[in-house]
C-alpha cells in the first residue's frame, strides 16, 4: 500500500522539477531590453578579454575558427518565466580564457551599447559558460543578443549579457548595470537571488 | 526595441516623487546637457524601467519594482532642477 498518490491535482503533479522556485514555462522567447538594440556588424565584430596583463582579441573570423559546440540548457529569467530545453551554439568560455592569466577572480561582462553584468570568474569555467552565436540552429537575432551573446545559464538571464563584447578581469566583484540598481549580486535562480 | 518619451514617467514615478517629474529638469552625466525629463527616452520592460538621455543615449535613472519594495536609481543624473511653488 502507497502512500503517495500521483495525479490528484494540486501542487506537485503539475511541477516540473527543472522548474526553480518562482518561475512560469514560456513556450515564446520573450524580450528583454534596457535600451536600443546595437546595430553590430560582423565585419567590426571583435570580442576581447582584457587582465591586468593587456588584452587579448578576437575578431569575428578568428572566433568562428575556434572549436565550437552545442548547448541544450534550460533559462531562467528573473521575471519569473524559464523555458526548458534551448539549443544555442557557441564556443565555451574554458576555449577562450586557455591561454589568459589572471590574478583577478571576478568578471566584468561589457556589450556593445554599454550593458555590464559582473560574475565570478569560477562560475564561467569548467562548462559552465559560453559566447553563443547561434540559437535553434540560426545566427543569433540582434533582438536576443546577435551576433554574439553570453550565455550563463546557471544565472538568471540578465547575466547572460546580449551583444557582448569585452570580459574584463577585476579584483573586487564589482555590480554591473542590473546589480547596480537593485538586482542581485549573484543570481543562482535555485536560490531566488532576484533582488538585493 | 520601441521606446516611450519622458511623459510615460509620470505614472511609475508618480508614487516616488512629491514634485512633477516629467517638469523637472536633469543634468546628464554623460554629456552635460540639461533637459526635461519629458524629453528623455523610456524603455520600458518587465526587469525595469531604464530612461535614457535623448542626446547621448546615457543612461539617466532606472526604476526596478518588485512587490512592496522599489528602487529608483539615478546615477547618470547629476542633479534635478524641481520648480517650487
Ligand atoms: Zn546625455
Amino acid at each position: 500500500m502507497s502512500f503517495v498518490t500521483r495525479g490528484f491535482g494540486g501542487g506537485s503533479r503539475d511541477r516540473d522539477d527543472r522548474l526553480p522556485p518562482g518561475q512560469t514555462l514560456v513556450q515564446d522567447f520573450p524580450v528583454l531590453s534596457a535600451g536600443p538594440t546595437p546595430e553590430v556588424d560582423t565585419g567590426e565584430w571583435e570580442f576581447r578579454i582584457i587582465t591586468e596583463a593587456g588584452t587579448h582579441r578576437w575578431s569575428w573570423d578568428e572566433f568562428n575558427a575556434l572549436p565550437s559546440e552545442d548547448i541544450a540548457t534550460d533559462i531562467h529569467c528573473v521575471t519569473h518565466w524559464s523555458k526548458l530545453g534551448t539549443s544555442w551554439r557557441g564556443v565555451s568560455l574554458d576555449t577562450l580564457f586557455e591561454n589568459v592569466e589572471s590574478q583577478f577572480d571576478y568578471v566584468m561582462a561589457r556589450s556593445y551599447g554599454g550593458y555590464t553584468t559582473n560574475v565570478p570568474l569560477d562560475e564561467l569555467l569548467d562548462g559552465q559558460a559560453w559566447v553563443a552565436t547561434e540559437f535553434d540552429g540560426e545566427p543569433l537575432d540582434p533582438e536576443h543578443g546577435g551576433p554574439a551573446r553570453l550565455l550563463v545559464p546557471h544565472l538568471y538571464f540578465w547575466k547572460s549579457a546580449k551583444w557582448v563584447r569585452s570580459l574584463v578581469m577585476m579584483p573586487r566583484d564589482d555590480p554591473g548595470f542590473w546589480e547596480q540598481n537593485g538586482y542581485h549580486l549573484h543570481g543562482d535562480p535555485w536560490q531566488e537571488e532576484r533582488y538585493w | 526595441m520601441d521606446h516611450l518619451d519622458g511623459n510615460a514617467l509620470a505614472g511609475p514615478l508618480a508614487d516616488y516623487f512629491a514634485f512633477d517629474v516629467t517638469e523637472a529638469r536633469a543634468r546628464c552625466n554623460g554629456c552635460g546637457e540639461v533637459a526635461e525629463f519629458a524629453r528623455a527616452l523610456v524603455f520600458a520592460s518587465p526587469a525595469g524601467t531604464v530612461v535614457r538621455c535623448s542626446s547621448c543615449d546615457h543612461v539617466l535613472a532606472t526604476l526596478v519594482e518588485a512587490g512592496e519594495r522599489a528602487w529608483l536609481g539615478l546615477s547618470g543624473v547629476s542633479a534635478l532642477e524641481v520648480r517650487r511653488a
